[in-house]
Order: structure tokens, then C-alpha cells, then sequence
């Protein structure tokens, strides 16, 4: 099987590789999938406090170029949304863009998974009540 | 040097070119069937075939007899597991194989369980050879046959056959390897063995694909199995169809070809191959999968710790080699035979297959451990996994939000 271009890009040169301090009150954590799986994927955001818009995303992934490609590319996404219009990208955003196949289609659901457990984890830091979101699969 | 270098030698070989020279002749001047038996056009393909019978019985140590063309081992097991079912069935009903034989064993069991009969799959230590023991412990008054693999394709581990063939032989049972990753690259002798049946293959041994041998002994005890292709009655009524004489004659030649150089050619290997892990061991948290000692010459599995199977080898992309990880299939399950040997799951997705052949260089060699050694440093520092570990975070401590 071959690798779309774009996620070819994502892994050789992969966006916002690393590591935001997960005790500031302004970030968020998300820690997706399982080392057994053989996808974990960590995306971290960092939240301006004023204007509740996401001025930095991180991440490390364990996993495969489209686990990769899928990450990488959700923080580029989420940089400059506020937290409201990032919770509302859907992981066949990311399968289109990416051209993923059907086999990889749960790389981008890690990564949906991810952005939304991020997202819950600032919002609790900042004593507000977590979005509960029907579509979640962790 | 030719990107992408090929190292994955276990999944097939390149054709040698002096093998190919002898099949052309075949594919057209020479295009007699071989049991054509009343013109010269037969003749010389039945001549042709004779010559390399002889030629693979030599590398064997069986007699040309002995050797049963099929269309390869995936063929050559089934016809072994289930023509001795059928055969013998009054005999009994059990069968012995391993957990980490080739899905061709396995799933040949599978058949002969729904058939009605009963097979006991053993657990290899670790290391993957398996407890004679155990083997022992499993025999039944019901035991027909018991199938252990001679080199194993994943990990290259090589099994006690001689002590297996003669604990069969003991009990009356019959003894079948699966011998396709070892004939050619180690001696396998099957009157020194005592080998009852065994599967091997051409395309593993720098012959073409399609031909494969299932050997079957003509004494002490003479051995038979019921034919699983029903037809013209060819290959001594075991193995129908008309006889794929070029790929025959090209895996006759291959079979000469491993006999004189195999010697050599494992020398050179093993040397490659011992330096090639050397080197890849220098990485931290890398391990061999696999016992060390007994095992093929040209093999190495190694697992580095952190890292996925399938984003590596994206990462290696200039090198051919094969994963343990499973990431492409449906299930998401690594491999069985590392999972067998009771490696971590983790572990499992970690694995690369290093294959070295009759054409691998030092020159690829060096160029495969720099290549691998920066990919898996670049896919630590992106793997949250590596970041928890040198933190010293114990990653079993972690609920994971599961799949």
C-alpha cells in the first residue's frame, strides 16, 4: 500500500513535534490509543486565556505514517481556532485531506479523539464542565 | 549501490542469474510436456525433469524418487498434514505442530480439526525452540504426526530436528518439517535427520516461484499420502498435473547451486549478519527476538523498544525489510510468532526483519544499520512513548484510552 504524498510530507517533515507544559493551567493534554495497539498519540494545546483561542499545539505519536501524518496535521489545524470551532473537526476531515485508506481510517479518529481530550482537559483545569461528545471512542 | 537495498530474503529471493539460463530453453524450444512419452518433445522435458529431481534429492541426501513437485510449500504442507490425515487416519487422529509454525502448518491443522481430528499446537520458551518435553508430554496412542518447522521465517530460530525425528521415530509417529527457510542455507540431510515428509520451495533459494518439493520417505517406514489434486496421476499418484518443467528444472538448479556454495555463502552471512545486529544493538533499548545460538545464518529480528513497526519502515524506506507490527491488517494484531515467544505486544510492534541474501554487500549492510540507527532516532523524538520512558514513567502504570 502505498502513502499519499501528503501524509509522506507529514512524517518526513512533521509540524509542532513536542512538548507543552502539561501543569500549566493553559494547556490541555490528550493521550490517545495504546503502546499494545501500536498507535499512541499525545497532542497537547495551549490556550490563550483572553480570547480562548489556541495559540500553540504539540505532539508525539507512537505509530505509523498515517498515525503520524494524522497528528501532525491536527496541530497545524488547531493553532489560531478558538477551542469552540477545534472541538468541531471530525476525523473524516482529516482521512480526506490525508487521502487515507480504509485500514487508516483510526488514525484519524485518534487524532478527532485527541483534540477532544485535549480540549476536556483544559476546560477542567479551568473548573468548566467537560463536553461530553456522543462521537467519542475512548 | 541499488535503492531500495533488499533484506528480506525470508519473504523471497532474487532469481540467481545462472538459474534462469537453464529455464529459457524451456519456455519455448523446449516446451514438451513430461509425460508426453511418445515423441522427442517429451522426452527431452521428462529428461529434464529426471536431471533435476537428482538435483534437489542431492541436496537433501533423499533419492530422487523421494521428491514430490508441487506448486511450493504452502502446497507441499498441505499435502503432507492432510495426505497423512487421510492416509492414516485409521491409525489415529492426533497431530503435534507449534504455535509459531508458517500459517501453511497451521491452517492446515485448522482443516484436519474440521475433519474430525484433534491437534495439539505446543509453546516455544522464549527463546522459540520448543521443550522436548513438552513434545513428548503430547504423544497419544492416537499420534500420527507430529510438524516442527526446521528454521523459523520470522525469527530464523533453528529447532532440535534431529532430537524431534527420533522421539517420532520412537513412538512410531511420522515427522514432517516445514524446511523452507533452511534448505539451502544450512545442511539439511533427511537420512541424517530423519525426516519422515518435508516441504521446501524453490523461491527461497534463488530459484523462481511457483515450484516447490514436499519429500517423501520410500523406506523405513515407507511413507504415504493420500493426493489432495486429483488427476493424470503424476508424481507417483500423489501430486497431479502437468509438470511445470522449466520452474522444475530451475529449482534443480538452484538446489546445485545452494549444495556448492552454501558452505561459503553462510560463512559470509552469518558474519553480515552478526554485524549488522552488533551495530543495531548499540541502540539503546534494542533486542533480539529469537534464540542467538540456533538460529539460520542470514536472519535478524530485532525489536526497538519505543517505536512502531510500520512508521519505521516508512522511516527506512531506502531498505526492504519486514515488521512484526500489523498496522496495515484489519485486527491491528503484531505478529504471532513474536507473541508466541511471549514478547510484550509492544515489543511486538516494535520488531524489524532483516533477511540477507546471496547478493547482499557489505556496502548495504553498512549503508541499512546508519539508515535504520537515524530512523529510529528521529521516531523517538517524536514517540510519546520514548519521552515516558526517559522520564522514567513505568508506561504499564498508564490506563490507556484503548481502541
Amino acid at each position: 500500500m502505498a502513502y499519499s504524498e501528503k501524509v509522506i510530507d507529514h512524517y518526513q517533515n512533521p509540524r509542532n513535534i513536542g512538548t507543552l507544559n502539561k501543569e500549566s493551567k493553559d494547556v490541555g493534554t490528550g493521550l490517545v490509543g495504546a503502546p499494545e495497539c501500536g498507535d499512541v498519540m499525545r497532542l497537547q494545546i495551549e490556550v490563550d486565556d483572553s480570547t480562548g483561542v489556541i495559540k500553540d499545539a504539540k505532539f508525539k505519536t507512537f505509530g505509523c505514517g498515517s498515525a503520524i501524518a494524522s497528528s501532525s496535521l491536527a496541530t497545524e489545524w488547531l493553532k489560531g481556532k478558538s477551542v469552540n470551532d477545534a472541538m468541531k473537526i471530525d476525523n473524516m476531515e482529516i482521512v480526506e485531506e490525508l487521502a487515507l485508506p480504509p485500514v487508516k481510517i483510526h488514525c484519524s479518529v485518534l487524532a478527532e479523539d485527541a483534540i477532544k481530550m485535549a480540549i476536556n482537559d483544559y476546560r477542567v483545569k479551568q473548573g468548566l464542565e467537560p463536553i461530553e461528545d456522543d462521537k467519542k471512542h475512548y | 549501490m541499488n535503492f531500495p537495498i533488499y533484506l528480506d530474503n525470508n519473504s523471497t529471493t532474487p532469481m540467481d542469474p545462472r538459474v534462469l539460463d537453464v529455464m529459457l530453453p524451456f519456455f519455448n524450444d523446449k516446451f514438451g510436456n513430461a509425460a508426453s512419452r511418445n515423441h522427442s518433445f517429451g522426452w527431452s522435458a521428462e529428461e529434464a525433469v529426471d536431471y533435476a529431481r537428482e538435483q534437489v534429492a542431492r541436496l537433501i541426501g533423499s533419492t530422487s524418487k523421494e521428491v514430490i513437485f508441487t506448486s511450493g510449500a504452502t502446497e507441499a504442507n498441505n499435502l503432507a498434514i492432510k495426505g497423512v490425515y487421510e492416509m492414516y487416519g485409521s491409525r489415529g487422529n492426533h497431530m503435534i505442530t507449534v504455535t509459531t509454525e508458517h500459517k501453511a502448518v497451521l491452517d492446515a491443522c485448522k482443516k484436519v480439526e474440521k475433519m474430525g481430528g484433534e491437534v495439539t499446537y505446543l509453546s516455544p520458551n522464549e527463546d522459540g525452540l520448543i521443550n522436548l518435553s513438552d513434545l513428548e508430554a503430547a504423544i497419544t496412542d492416537k499420534t500420527i504426526l507430529i510438524t516442527v518447522m526446521y528454521g523459523n521465517n520470522e525469527i530464523g530460530v533453528v529447532q532440535d530436528i534431529k532430537s524431534i525425528a527420533a522421539i517420532a521415530k520412537k513412538n512410531g509417529i511420522l515427522f514432517h518439517t516445514d524446511a523452507t527457510q533452511a534448505v539451502g542455507k544450512i545442511p539439511v540431510d533427511v537420512m541424517e535427520d530423519g525426516i519422515d515428509l518435508m516441504s521446501f520451495t524453490a523461491h527461497k533459494m534463488y530459484g523462481p516461484k511457483g515450484v516447490g518439493a514436499l519429500y517423501v520417505r520410500r523406506k523405513n517406514p515407507r511413507v504415504k499420502v493420500t493426493s489432495q489434486m486429483d488427476g493424470g496421476g503424476h508424481e507417483r499418484g500423489m501430486r497431479s498435473g502437468t509438470l511445470n518443467v522449466p520452474g522444475i528444472v530451475g529449482f534443480g538448479k538452484a538446489c546445485e547451486l545452494c549444495q556448492e556454495e552454501m558452505a561459503d555463502e553462510a560463512i559470509r552471512l552469518s558474519a553480515m549478519r552478526d554485524r549488522l545486529e552488533k551495530e543495531l544493538l548499540t541502540i539503546e533499548e534494542a533486542y533480539v527476538n529469537g534464540n542467538a545460538e540456533h538460529r539460520l545464518p542470514h536472519v535478524a529480528n530485532i525489536s526497538f523498544k519505543f517505536v512502531e513497526g510500520e512508521g519505521l519502515m516508512m522511516g527506512t524506506k531506502d531498505i526492504a525489510v519486514s515488521s512484526g507490527s500489523a498496522c496495515t491488517s484489519a485486527s491491528l494484531e503484531p505478529s504471532y510468532v513474536l507473541k508466541s515467544l511471549g514478547l510484550d505486544d509492544e515489543l511486538a510492534h516494535s520488531s524489524l526483519r532483516f533477511g540477507l541474501g546471496r547478493f547482499s554487500t557489505d556496502e548495504e549492510v553498512d549503508f541499512a544499520i546508519d539508515h535504520v540507527k537515524q530512523a529510529v532516532e528521529k521516531l523517538r523524538e517524536m514517540s510519546p512513548l520514548w519521552e515516558m520512558f526517559k522520564e522514567g514513567i513505568d508506561l504499564k502504570t498508564i490506563e490507556w484510552a484503548e481502541h
